[in-house]
């Protein structure tokens, strides 16, 4: 009744290929929009820090895993390391170059992602599906290994673990956790459109010509050495990019392990849960995956008291989360970017029938 | 000729740890084979036997029928997985049933510490781990029984499947399912009961390489991660091949530890836990296929 599109006519190919063709939608966005931006005025702390914050950055990096595995599918189980690179890249810059802009740091060290990025993507070109995938362990495990290692990355800190340096721009110090949640939200948003257009235009279509059929894009073409190391480097640079937020909006003190092959997981199982090849699913996916582990503690907790031991709640975690995974594979591989675009189809109609 | 023995111990403690990454691997190829499933969850399956096995006897049963028990478990956990995982998703495409697999994974992770707890735990196979005496003796190398016992197994299993795959029906019928189910199914190999006993197969196999490395490390969740150790064995020897993983992981675990030994300490150490994968990669790079893997054609 509400969301109907009669009466709209698209006359121009201006208008055609606007990103909110729908009026409603458009007025929705706005109003997402807003609310996101006033939220810090209403929310405490415990909500802008532990999930806000978290679920925009985790968004961003699952932004980068979708657009390798969704849009260019080439698996990978290795964004928790990118992620690190980046995190690091941007202490290391705020720490040797002095009175750099956090937000030039923040580029340069996704920059420093996307150049790892293309290294780990180079086998890439020989190899796909289950072999690539294997392949990218191996980023995962040397990235946080030499990170480890390598004490220069730390600055030598006897303790292993990194303090990120305070968000100043403009001569302001970001600490509160609502400052930083306007500083991720802007980052956020930016390369969240950008990602958005990247997608609908050539060098998406690049892409996904590349996921259907490498080999009819190749004799289409499209130099496969120049898709799949872009969508390497760019997926890195978002990756990198998160990591970098993650350090410094979020953990505040970061050690190497802190970014582990679990980590990766939960980022794929994002990808997957949100819809693979979905700029939505990648924010809906990083919110369920961060949400329910909460809502799954307070189902157990308010079902069996108190006492349930933290170890059985952990694994009964793990044990959902599997189950979520394998149920989404089967009855929704498209995820609830899926169900989401289902549901404004029905919408159209309602409350009528036909 | 202290260097020599000491190269000679530690290739030979290497050769060692890679059999036990080959018998993990055996559990891939074996599903692969039959299924062209990439099974993930191989590790998680390792973990599961074993912790179970050690908490069947920690609930009193004797060693010998623990180990029916845990049998029977990894059947009905192998037949399962084929029913409510492999069954619904069948001609999927092979990324999408790795993701499963992913899924499967932490269900049976998450299972097994929901069952059984997560303290870390011995086994006690009545094998002792320690330097076996005369070859200590005569030349001062370090070879533990425990090494020489995992090979041992890893001979009879390996020869075990091979005369399954060659002499018997079932193994010609699971040979036959591998090269096209679809013609298999039509000349009426029943399908079903194929994955099914391929998924158990699976599930012993990863009893038995548990068994041993909890023998070795302890019962505990790491075990998920060494076994991931296995994915490198089996892009060297290829996906399809029994006698490529044998090898390969002799070859992936005879390296490691020599580069861990002689070149680790210039970087601090720890340079194992990447080194297969880096090994892997590069292998890929000139040999897509592996070792003893089928050609890769592939058409528009």
């Amino acid at each position: 009744m509400f969301y109907r599109e009669a009466g709209q006519f698209r006359t121009s190919y201006a208008q055609d290929t606007q990103l909110l063709p729908l009026r409603q939608d458009r007025v929705g966005m706005l109003v997402v929009l807003i609310a996101a931006v006033l939220i810090p005025f209403f929310a405490n702390d415990y909500w802008l820090g532990a999930i806000l914050i978290p679920w925009l950055i985790l968004s961003l990096v699952a932004l980068g895993q979708n657009i390798l595995m969704g849009y260019a599918g080439q698996l990978s189980l290795g964004s928790a390391g990118f992620m690190a690179v980046g995190a690091f890249a941007c202490y290391n810059f705020m720490l040797r170059i002095d009175g750099i802009p956090f937000v030039v740091a923040v580029v340069l060290s996704g920059v420093c992602a996307a150049l790892v990025g293309i290294v780990f993507g180079l086998p890439s070109l020989r190899i796909r599906g289950l072999y690539l995938a294997v392949a990218t362990l191996a980023s995962q495990f040397f990235i946080v290994w030499a990170l480890d290692k390598f004490g220069w990355f730390k600055n030598y800190d006897p303790s292993g673990v990194i303090t990120a340096q305070p968000i100043v721009m403009f001569g302001h110090n970001f600490a509160s956790p609502g400052e930083k949640y306007w500083v991720v939200l802007v980052i956020v948003v930016v390369l969240a459109l950008l990602a958005k257009n990247m997608a609908r235009g050539s060098v998406g279509r690049g892409w996904m010509a590349v996921r259907d059929m490498d080999v009819a894009a190749e004799v289409m073409g499209l130099s496969l050495l120049r898709t799949k190391l872009q969508a390497f480097a760019i997926s890195s640079f978002y990756c990198g990019v998160g990591g970098a937020l993650f350090a410094f909006a979020y953990l505040q003190t970061v050690e190497p392990s802190a970014f582990t092959i679990e980590l990766s997981f939960r980022i794929l199982f994002m990808v997957i849960i949100g819809g693979l090849g979905t700029i939505m699913g990648s924010f809906l996916g990083a919110g369920f995956i961060l949400l329910m582990p909460i809502f799954l503690n307070v189902l157990v907790h308010s079902l069996f008291g108190k006492s349930v031991d933290a170890t059985v709640a952990s694994s009964l975690e793990q044990l959902v989360f599997g189950i979520m995974i394998i149920l989404f594979l089967i009855y929704e591989p498209l995820g609830l970017a899926r169900i989401w675009q289902l549901t404004k189809e029905r919408l159209r109609l309602w409350p009528f029938r036909h | 000729m202290g260097d020599i023995f000491f190269f000679v111990e530690v290739l030979v403690a290497g050769l060692l740890s890679g059999v036990m990454y080959a018998l993990v691997a055996l559990g891939f190829v074996l599903i692969y084979k039959a299924s062209s499933v990439f099974n993930f969850a191989q590790g998680a399956m390792v973990f599961l036997a074993v912790l179970s096995f050690v908490g069947f006897m920690e609930l009193g049963l004797p060693f010998w029928a623990a180990l029916p028990v845990t049998i029977g478990m990894m059947v009905l956990v192998g037949m399962a997985t084929e029913r409510f995982v492999l069954r619904p998703l069948v001609s999927q495409t092979e990324e999408t049933l790795l993701m499963a697999t992913i899924g499967l994974a932490f269900v049976i992770e998450g299972l097994a510490q929901f069952l059984w707890g997560v303290d870390v735990r011995n086994l006690d196979l009545g094998i002792h781990d320690e330097p076996i005496g005369w070859v200590m003796d005569t030349t001062g190398m370090l070879i533990s029984q425990l090494d020489i016992m995992a090979g041992v197994v890893a001979g009879i299993m390996v020869t075990a499947l091979a005369l399954l795959f060659s002499r018997t029906k079932v193994g010609r019928g699971l040979r036959a399912v591998a090269d096209d189910h679809t013609a298999a199914l039509s000349i009426g190999i029943p399908l079903k009961h194929i994955w099914m006993l391929v998924w158990a197969t699976a599930g012993v196999v990863a009893l038995v390489a548990g068994m041993l490395w909890g023998a070795r490390s302890g019962v505990q969740f790491a075990l998920v991660w060494v076994a991931l150790k296995a994915l490198p064995v089996l892009i060297i020897g290829g996906f399809t091949s029994v006698p490529g993983v044998i090898v390969a992981g002799l070859l992936v675990g005879a390296s490691e530890k020599v580069v861990e030994v002689y070149f680790g300490p210039y970087f601090g150490g720890g340079v194992e836990v990447w080194f297969p994968y880096i090994l892997a990669v590069l292998f890929l790079l000139i040999r897509p296929e592996g070792l003893f893997g089928e050609k890769i054609i592939r058409r528009v």
